[in-house]
This record gives structure tokens, sequence and C-alpha cells, in this order.
């Protein structure tokens, strides 16, 4: 409940800086721990040898105390609402074959390792596919009915059911064969500096983690936790929602949701969380 | 005008303000007269006093779109002696009123959670009616940061 | 997306326990303070009653104004003397309700 002083004077020295990061090292990730419904999150695990980072902390860790628990109480967790719509929305039949994804899919639990391996090599179509892609394809060639748009309600309540069936299973996104040039341009993408201020992903989220960013608590900007259910959105939304929101800070021309760009660096955003726990549907300030 | 001064000060983000009231506001604030005349009217002629309300918000919220905040009033809960109902207030809103709950000698413990708005750092009042007609208050500041990240 | 109510309540209790109940319903909370993007008021649209009754006899209520969060979560408490069935009431501006019920055994 009560926040240090240490902690309100960077907050007020984020506050002086208009523009910026903030200089202090005080804020670096807490040292809370997450078990949800008695099941342990890992939030913070040694980083791969690979990796530009030595350990990784989940965006858990960076959230103040009243946030971090509505996430530990699924009752509490107001992201829970959409899996319950989308649990009524997978036994309801839809298109014109007149299936449900239940008449294919007996139980939502059969998706429990999906997630962690996200996004993947589709073999047929030649190119990479998110969950969103997986439940639009499902819908347009075998239910008969129309895709979901990206930010649809419908298809974020879906990823946060099938998301939730790996809840706690380790990152583990496949980045090497036919992945390996998609990996590579969504690398490129994250070190770009791009829009009017000049920034890439890194700036924030690799150099500066742990910070304050004007009033916020800067995170390494993993995606193990979406979609997210943000207290600023009052809803949830997906991870191509928030790489369009970090770019318009910077003032940047964002990449469009589903495009190849924003795949790519879904790619590589998973990679840089493997071993951390999918937190399906994570909440956020 | 407001929108492109902000738009300049802040570093390209909406804050949680504009998520909860939108793009411009009608009035910054609850005027204190209007905190003032709805603690009168809930207070049906009694005078306020302090203690016996607890009232937890946090310091500083994340975000003012989603604030947990909690009461609880000290009283035997019993038919003869029980907290009637607690209005919340928020000084710093377009309006005022937050909630009021409304407790019987059932609920047994007076005491309620919620999460509410509050468009900027401003102070939470609770204000608990007894079934005697006595009335008092607490009232807690909340410092609410704007111009969190992303979009 | 229709509004759905969720709400946890224990299944079992001793008689004279105060429980803890929980409760969260979908919706918007609309606040009537917004504008859309032609510049129009968005019209105010929340939930702006709930209420619990224990066995026909109401134990908790609120009104609630546009400043309470979307997806309004309420917990409360209720001191149990005997078996019985909670019945929740959410109330719409737009004059729909929402329902839900709960049982509870009491030894």
């Amino acid at each position: 409940m009560h926040r240090t002083g240490k902690k309100l004077a960077v907050i007020a020295g984020a506050f002086a800086l208009t523009i910026g990061l903030a200089s202090h090292s005080a804020g670096d990730p807490d040292e809370n721990s997450l078990a949800i419904e008695g099941e342990t999150i890992v939030t913070d695990v040694k980083a791969p040898a690979d990796s530009p980072l030595e350990h990784l902390y989940s965006g858990w860790r960076f959230r103040a105390s009243e946030t971090q628990s509505l996430q530990t109480d699924d009752f509490e967790n107001p992201g829970m609402v959409a899996v319950e719509q989308a649990i009524d929305q997978f036994a309801m039949v839809d298109g014109s074959e007149g299936k449900a994804c239940a008449d294919c899919h007996a139980d939502v639990s059969d998706f429990k390792g999906l997630r962690p391996n996200l996004p993947r090599w589709d073999e047929a179509k030649s190119k990479p596919e998110t969950l969103e892609h997986i439940i639009n394809e499902c819908r347009t060639e075998r239910m008969g009915a129309k895709a979901w748009k990206w930010e649809a309600q419908e298809m974020l309540n879906m990823t946060a059911l099938i998301g939730l069936q790996s809840r706690g299973m380790p990152v583990t996104v496949e980045t090497g064969g036919p992945m390996a040039s998609v990996w590579e341009k969504g690398k490129e993408l994250y070190y770009t500096r791009v829009g009017q201020l000049d920034m890439s992903c890194a700036h924030c989220h690799e150099n500066n983690y742990g910070k304050m960013i004007r009033a916020d608590h800067l995170s390494q900007g993993h995606i193990n936790g979406f979609p997210v259910y943000r207290l600023k959105w009052g809803g949830l939304g997906s991870i191509h929602r928030r790489f369009k929101g970090c770019m318009q800070n910077i003032r940047a021309t964002p990449f469009k949701r589903g495009s190849d760009e924003f795949i790519a660096l879904e790619l590589y955003v998973a990679s840089r969380g493997k071993g951390l726990s999918v937190e399906v549907p994570s909440v956020r300030n | 005008m407001k929108i492109t001064r902000r738009k300049a000060m802040a570093l390209g983000t909406a804050g949680a303000l504009f998520a909860v009231f939108g793009s411009r506001i009608n009035r910054a604030h609850a005027s204190a007269e209007e905190i003032d005349a709805a603690l009168k009217a809930f207070a049906e002629g009694a005078e306020i006093g302090e203690g016996q309300v607890s009232l937890t918000t946090p310091e500083i919220a994340e975000n003012g779109n989603t604030v947990p905040i909690s009461v609880e009033v000290d009283s035997p809960m019993t038919e003869d002696n029980h907290v009637k109902s607690v209005m919340v207030l928020a000084d710093g809103n377009p309006n005022p009123e937050v909630i009021t709950f409304n407790f019987t000698a059932a609920s047994g413990v007076a005491t309620a959670k919620t999460r509410i708005r509050l468009a900027k750092t401003q102070n939470v009042i609770a204000v608990a009616k007894m079934s005697d007609g006595s009335v008092h208050m607490a009232k807690n500041q909340v410092k609410v940061t704007i111009g969190g990240c992303g979009g | 997306m229709a509004s759905k109510p969720r709400v946890k309540v224990p299944k079992k209790a001793k008689a004279g326990d105060i429980i803890t109940i929980k409760t969260l319903i979908s919706h918007k909370m609309e606040s009537g303070q917004r504008k859309n993007k032609k510049g129009e008021k968005i019209p105010r649209k929340i939930i702006n009653r709930f209420a619990a009754t224990f066995n026909g006899t109401e134990v908790f209520s609120a009104d609630i104004d546009p400043a309470v969060s979307a997806n309004p979560y309420l917990e409360f408490r209720v001191k149990v003397n005997e078996s019985g069935t909670f019945k929740f009431l959410w109330v719409d501006d737009d004059g729909s309700e929402y329902t839900t019920e709960k049982k509870i055994t009491v030894g």
C-alpha cells in the first residue's frame, strides 16, 4: 500500500523531466513472487546465454503492489471476464459449416502448450503465424465464419482463453529453421531508431528498464502476459496494440496490427523472454 | 487549445485522464461548494465527526482508471447499533460522487471494497452514517500519476 | 458484449460466520464525460445500482456513480446464520437488469 519516500522522490524527479529518462537506479524490479491460484509463476529467470540481458524479469515485477495483486486471484483479475466470454464463444456455432470451436476441439485444454511457442512457422502457407492467424484460419477455412479483426473483443477473448491454457509454462519460441530470417528482421526492428524522438525499443527496454520514464516504471518489455488487461485501456489488448502504442509514444508512424514487421517483432520480443512463464491474461497499469 | 498544449507537454501519450474523461473536460473538478452540499445532504443535519471510519487507498495510484479503495467502519453491527451507509466522494473529479455503500445489521462487519476512477491527484473522502444518525468522516489524498507509457 | 456477472461466495459456512462476497460485472461504465472523435458527448451508460439479498432480505446494496471503474468490482461481508440463496442484482442506466444467484450451506 505505502511506497517508500525514496520511490516518491524518484517519481517527483521523473515529473521534473518533460522528456527523457530519469537517471535514477532506485527503481529496480521488486522482490515479490507471483502465485496465481496456488500455481507458481516464474517472474524472473537467468537470461539465456545469447541474451543481451543478464536476468529476465516479467513486467509484473515492475508494477505497484495494488496492480500486482489484481493478477494473483483469478476472481479479481478483470481479464478473466474475457476468458469467461470466450468459454461461451468456444461452444457457440458460427459460420456456414454449422460448427463451433468445440466440435473439433473437445476441450479447450487441448491448446495447452500452444501459446509458449508462438509465433511459429506455418508450413502450408510458408509464412509465420500468430495465435490470431491460427484462430482466424479455423474460422474462415473450417467454420465458414468471418475472420475476426485483430483487436476485436471476440479475438481478444479467445486469445486470452487459449493463452490461459499454458499459464505457468515457460516461453520456448522457435527461432531457428525457417523462422531464423523472421527473427533477424525482428531483431533489426528492435534496434532501429525511429520517430521524432529517434529511439529504438532497446533504449527503454534494454538499456533503461527499472528506471522511471516520467511517472512510469520501465519494464523489459516482455510479451509473456498478452493479451494483457491494462488499467489504462480498461480492457484487454493485443501485443500489436502495445507495439503500436510504443511507436506512437516515440512519435513514429506505427506499423499495422498483423503486419510482417509486427509479426517479426513479436517473434523477436517473445524470444527475449524465453524461460519466463506464460501469464495470460496478465494485468498491468 | 487544451489539446494542443497537452500534447506538446506530454511525451506523445494520452494519460489516464484522457482515457477516463476524454480529450476535453467540461469542468476541471468538483467545487468545494458541491462537496459541502453533498456532505450536508448526507449528514441530514448531524455534525460530521472524525474517527471510526478507516479508508484504505494507495498513496500513489499507478493509473487513475482503476484505483482500489476499501472502507471499514468500527461498529458492533447489531440491529440497534450499525452503520447504515458510507458515501465515497472524490474532490478532484468532474463530479464528486463515487459510490454509496448501504449496510445492514446482517453485514456483520461494515466493510466494502471497490475500484474507482480518479482524474488527478485529489482527496478521497469516506463519510459514514450510523443508525443513531451520527456521522463520521475520513479523508485520504491519492496521488495520481499521469503520463504512463504506451497507447 | 453482453454484461456478464461473476460472483464468488463460499459454498459452506458455520452459523454466525461473516463471509466475504466478491462480485464483478463486465461493463464499460461509460462516464458521460468523454467525447467521440467528432467532439460529440458520449452518453452516460453505467451500472447505477447493485443489491444483494439473502433469502429475500436485502443485506447490502450500493448506489453507483460514473467514477466507479469499468467492470465494476464490489467486495463486502455478510453474516450468515442459516443456509439459503443469495440473489445479486445489477441495474443498468438503460433499465436492463442483470441477476445471478448462489447457494450457501450453513452448518
